[in-house]
């Protein structure tokens, strides 16, 4: 039997969407059952189908592109929706199906007594399809297709709650600082539009070399290259998907959804799309040194002062997505060191193991009737082995603890900027370096403060802790797997050979990666390497560090607080970008709207122009009334006036 | 092969098909007047299928041409015909007219014979704009057309009618009339013709061309209507009742425009790239400003007509870039507002019949009682936001890429709609259906019944099909657009 992969292709996202549709349109009819069975298929599908596919493209090299349907054509140009199948996008949907099963499984146990339990199944279905449209995607345009559906599925799962004040608010925001993005990207298309013709990644990448002369002028006076134009413009769509400063401000606000698509959503795959971005546009990054300079500090101030934030959160599942930013800030160095391969290797350890992280504080939420205070938790050990024990895992990658899943990862990030030559690249350095002692500081605060100390919870909280049920905790063991082993397996192939073949281009002066290689033979003596040097030791003492203040000396952390004061209210308040934003852009607009409509259009327009000119027309007529009094000597005198004038014209004539 | 007069039925079926129901009498016989309304607007959706189905993608000329002599005195005929431009706009009038007949079928009480009768003659009456190819029997069906829509808001609009009908009226008269001496000019210059395809080939001197654009311009920019002269719109939306609105947004909004590519580009070329940077400015201001606006704005039908302003901008500023993505995306967007708007006007309008209040400060929470509706305005939100897979999305797109190639800066400002769009869509909908639920009356509300929901998922099949697949839609349109951009190409001087 031959199966026609190109049908395979299309089973994969279509999967999803039937699973949405029927737990989205039927969940009434059929229940939870109905409605979980139904996504978990679809997802299950996608997942077996994508590991088909991966084998396929990676193993037999059958790479695939090729158009599904043409959306509409103008101008004589096609625009379409397709898919291009290469190891860059297989190795995306098998993250992203792996990790949604497991979030899909895992929304069983906590989701359970939520009365939008049908609809919570059909959204995260439906972003699972809109995640593989948006990574399988041919073109610039699909990829905004996925992109913005995505986006769409984000805010309406922020906003599930809707009940809630805050989480419709930080809905709302999440999608406006997005659409600033948007505006971005938009551009960025139209730019590659105008001047390649096509919207097709092949296409664009094929001309891209000869494009790279090109100038245009963007001010009078202000010239610059087409691709560095359009590299810019894209990024703006990147840095705000991909919560970059100073577009982060919506990530943690997005904490308000449930804490399944904080982790699947908002750590493991829809936040990484602009990495992703970047990656697959990389033959034309790699022809600005621009743009990727922008890229990488960008990057790196994202990667140091989120970091900072993570040391001061409360809420546990701030902490993480703090951390979040700061390690979507490492991978955005690592693409503007051109090490592609190293940003998407941290994107998939990360997405094990920072969904993981999230899962994990799940458990622990619910186990806490839905308390997100760290300060009232502690103790958690002796009550819950199996999200103790997969937490660490989580930890211990995160933070880069050999042999687990991040020290291969976030050790290459920092190794290919060592060596990388795009100004600001030393900057870069100290900030990934900084931020490794930082990370391990946040992260084993979090982990002790949970699970080590004394219980802070009330009796009747402590009473009824327990672990999480199965459902729960076996999504945490599977995602604990590939966050202990991922990186040791992946190291080799996807850095230093040929895993990516095309589908990443890097120009033989960027190649930091190939640099590296030449080095490091393999996981083992990366691994040597790495406990020899720098970020080995930070890590270790920011263990230490979090160790004696959290568990040593647990009152130590509060005399620093009143010590450093300012240095405190700085970071609780996130260096005051929300109340920046909402002083100048919200009410901003608010006012200079309130301005244009009561000034504008009620004063100006209809009080002078529109009513103003039915009053000079009343006005004239009630002049003109006057004059037809209706007595006889009026009109007589009036003839004799106008006789008058008539003959002394005719007379001085 | 298909009737000879095929576009004649699409017509005059609705015209004389209102006057019959008229003929249903007093409030006694509402229930067949509506009955017998859906079934005429049906007929006429039916007839203009043909239209669609006989219409040859390939050429630019005019399709299903009927001529005869009419005045012959002053030469004026009977000369109607569609291309790929009036085509999709005549699809509009007849689908919108049967959503609003369904629309209006409960919530209309008073007069209900004379209420589907306006609407049916309206529908003809609209139909004949886009399908006229004589200048005088265009003029007739523009002015005409207004007379129904005068009575429905004057009849069954709010409490401040009177203040919104006069006004209206009078914008537009005031631009019509300009228009009648530009077509006059036209007739005695073209040697005494009214034929529009004969203002095509006159030669005109510029200052013949500019004083000539800029009647049709006062005509067409109340219409559209265009910043600084759109400040009758919003008062008309809030005192029309919602079936007017729909077709007050829907269609009508969509004359004016199509007056500028019917006639000041083909006929008008010099002055159309001349002034060009007007339109273009004009457009930018309305996107810009009007989107601010509409931010401030406590009155859903308020807000919402603000933001039709602000999405014809994107129009006319597709129309005034001269190339094929923006002529296009233009024309999309007015399909798609057509859908996107008539359906947040009818969502207004379902919770109004509920509430009787059109203030957003009055609702909060709708979404826990009404699951349904909600879903239902979310994707019309999102449509009105511009989100692919939407209709929305199309126009406002094919727009963009068109101005990023005459200039990026135009791109820019009209993209910045990305941003203020969702602005006061999502803040609209953040307000109303989200939250806690504010008040025992919010508390009471049922979901959407039979015939709201069947109203709603038509327009919501058009939204996604459009923003799907809108190929088709496209497809039509390609050939006559050709011919435009080269008519506006060739200089008349």
């Amino acid at each position: 039997m031959t199966v026609n992969m190109q049908d395979v292709y299309l089973a994969i996202p279509l999967a999803c969407l039937a699973g949405a549709a029927v737990a989205g349109l039927f969940g009434w009819a059929i229940g939870h059952t109905g409605a979980h069975t139904a996504a978990i298929l679809g997802v299950a599908v996608a997942f077996v189908l994508s590991l088909t596919v991966f084998r396929d493209v990676v193993f037999y090299g059958h790479v695939f592109n090729g158009t599904v349907y043409t959306w509409g054509v103008s101008g004589g140009i096609p625009m379409e929706v397709g898919f291009l199948i290469d190891p860059l996008s297989a190795l995306m949907m098998v993250v992203v199906t792996f990790v949604s099963l497991m979030v899909h499984i895992y929304t069983i146990g906590y989701m359970r007594d939520d009365p939008g339990y049908q609809r919570f199944f059909s959204f995260i279905a439906l972003f699972t399809f809109a995640m593989l449209m948006l990574v399988m995607a041919n073109n610039f345009l699909q990829l905004f297709f996925g992109w913005e559906a995505v986006g769409l599925v984000s805010y309406l799962l922020i906003g599930f709650w809707f009940t809630r004040e805050s989480a419709v608010s930080a809905s709302l925001k999440a999608f406006m600082v997005n659409r600033v993005g948007d505006l971005g990207f938009v551009l960025g298309i139209a730019a590659i539009y105008q001047h390649f013709g096509t919207l097709d990644y092949g296409a664009v990448f094929a001309i891209a070399p000869q494009m790279a002369g090109t100038i245009v002028q963007v001010l009078p006076g202000v010239s610059c290259s087409v691709i560095t134009l359009i590299c810019l413009l894209l990024f703006v769509g990147a840095m705000a998907k991909s919560a970059q400063v100073p577009l982060h401000v919506w990530l943690p606000d997005s904490m308000e959804g449930p804490t399944p698509i904080s982790a699947l959503i908002h750590a493991a795959t829809m936040v990484t799309a602009g990495i992703f971005l970047v990656a697959r546009a990389s033959p034309l990054f790699e022809l600005s040194d621009t743009a990727l300079s922008v890229v990488l500090v960008v990057g790196a101030i994202t990667a140091l002062f989120m970091a900072f934030l993570g040391v001061v959160q409360n809420d546990i599942k701030r902490v993480i997505a703090y951390s979040t930013l700061s390690q979507l800030g490492y991978m955005t160095v690592a693409l503007g060191a051109s090490a592609y391969a190293a940003a998407i290797f941290h994107l998939m350890t990360h997405a094990f193991f920072k969904a993981l992280l999230f899962l994990a504080a799940g458990s622990v939420i619910m186990a806490m009737h839905h308390e997100q205070d760290l300060r009232k938790m502690g103790g958690l050990r002796k009550y819950m082995p199996w999200t103790l024990i997969t937490a660490w895992v989580g930890a211990l990658a995160l933070t880069g603890f050999p042999p687990f899943a991040g020290f291969f990862s976030k050790d290459a990030i920092i190794e290919a900027v060592q060596r990388s030559h795009i100004p600001g690249a030393g900057f870069a350095y100290f900030a990934v370096m900084t931020s490794v002692f930082v990370t391990a500081l946040y992260t084993f605060r979090m982990l002790f403060l949970a699970f080590y100390g004394k219980p802070r919870m009330d009796e009747h909280t402590r009473k009824h802790l327990k672990e999480s049920p199965a459902v729960v905790v076996i999504p945490l063991v599977l995602l604990a797997v590939p966050s202990a082993i991922a990186g040791w397996l992946g190291l080799t192939p996807l850095l230093f050979g040929k895993f990516f073949g095309n589908s990443i281009e890097v120009l033989p002066q960027h190649d930091v990666l190939k640099r590296m290689g030449l080095r490091f033979a393999g996981s083992a003596p990366f691994i040597a390497h790495g406990l020899q040097s720098a970020p080995f030791l930070l890590t270790v003492l920011g263990f230490a560090t979090a160790w004696f203040f959290y568990i040593r000396y647990p009152q130590v952390p509060g005399l620093i607080r009143e010590k450093a004061g300012l240095l405190y209210t700085i970071l609780v308040r996130n260096y005051g970008f929300d109340e920046f934003n909402n002083a100048v852009f919200v009410s901003g607009a608010r006012a200079v709207g309130r301005v244009l409509w009561k000034i504008g259009d009620v004063k100006l327009i209809d009080g002078m122009m529109v009513n103003g000119t039915a009053r000079v027309i009343a006005w004239g007529s009630a002049v003109a009334r006057r004059m037809q009094s209706g007595y006889i000597y009026h009109y007589a005198f009036a003839m004799i006036i106008g006789l008058f004038l008539l003959m002394t014209f005719f007379l001085h004539r | 092969m298909y009737s000879a007069h095929a576009l004649s039925l699409a017509i005059w079926l609705p015209i004389v098909g209102g006057v019959a129901v008229l003929f249903t009498g007093g409030d006694g016989n509402a229930r067949w007047a509506r009955r017998l309304s859906l079934l005429i607007a049906l007929a006429v959706f039916a007839a203009t299928i043909p239209l669609y189905a006989g219409f040859d993608h390939h050429t630019a000329a005019m399709q299903f041409v009927e001529n005869h002599r009419w005045i012959p005195a002053f030469n004026i005929n009977y000369h109607i015909g569609i291309d790929g431009i009036s085509l999709p706009l005549i699809l509009l009038t007849s689908f919108t007219t049967v959503i609003v007949v369904i629309a209006g079928w409960e919530v209309i009480k008073t007069r209900v014979s004379q209420y589907m009768a306006a609407f049916l003659v309206m529908e003809g009456l609209m139909i004949g704009v886009f399908a006229s190819m004589d200048a005088i029997l265009f003029y007739v069906f523009w002015e005409a057309m207004l007379i129904p829509m005068f009575v429905i808001i004057g009849i069954w609009g709010g409490p401040n009618r009177v203040y919104a009908t006069v006004k209206f009226f009078l914008y537009t008269l005031l631009g019509s009339v300009l228009m009648l001496v530009a077509l006059l000019y036209l007739y005695f210059k073209g040697g005494n013709s009214f034929d529009i395809q004969s203002f095509y080939a006159l030669k005109l001197s510029m200052t013949e061309q500019v004083l000539i654009f800029l009647a049709f311009l006062m005509a067409f920019a109340v219409k559209v209507p265009m910043w600084p002269v759109h400040t009758w719109l919003p008062d008309a939306h809030v005192e029309a009742p919602t079936g007017g609105s729909v077709v007050l947004a829907a269609i009508m909004l969509k004359m004016g425009a199509y007056g500028f590519l019917r006639f000041s580009l083909p006929i008008l070329p010099d002055a159309s790239h001349e002034l060009a940077w007007l339109m273009i400015t004009l457009s930018l201001v309305a996107i810009i400003y009007i989107s601010l606006v509409a931010l401030v704005q406590e009155d859903m039908k308020k807000l919402i007509a603000y933001s039709s302003i602000a999405h014809m901008g994107f129009v006319t500023l597709g129309f005034f870039i001269f190339n094929a993505q923006g002529i296009e995306g233009g024309l999309v967007e007015m399909i798609s507002h057509g859908f996107v708007s008539g359906a947040l006007f009818l969502c207004v309008g379902v919770l109004y019949d509920r509430m009787h209040s059109r203030q957003i400060r009055d609702y909060g929470g709708v979404a826990s009682h009404m699951p349904m509706f909600a879903s239902f305005m979310m994707l019309f939100v999102m449509a009105n936001v511009g989100l692919p897979g939407t209709s929305g999305f199309v126009g406002e797109f094919l727009v963009i890429l068109g101005s990023f190639q005459a200039n990026g800066w135009y791109a820019f400002l009209a993209a910045t709609m990305l941003i203020t769009g969702a602005a006061y869509t999502l803040w609209l909908y953040k307000r109303v259906i989200f939250g806690n639920v504010v008040s025992d009356r919010v508390a009471a509300l049922h979901d959407v019944g039979v015939r709201e929901f069947s109203f709603l998922a038509l327009l919501a099949v058009a939204v996604l099909t459009m923003g799907l697949w809108p190929y088709p839609f496209l497809d039509v349109m390609h050939s006559s657009v050709n011919h435009l951009l080269a008519q506006v190409s060739v200089s008349k001087l």
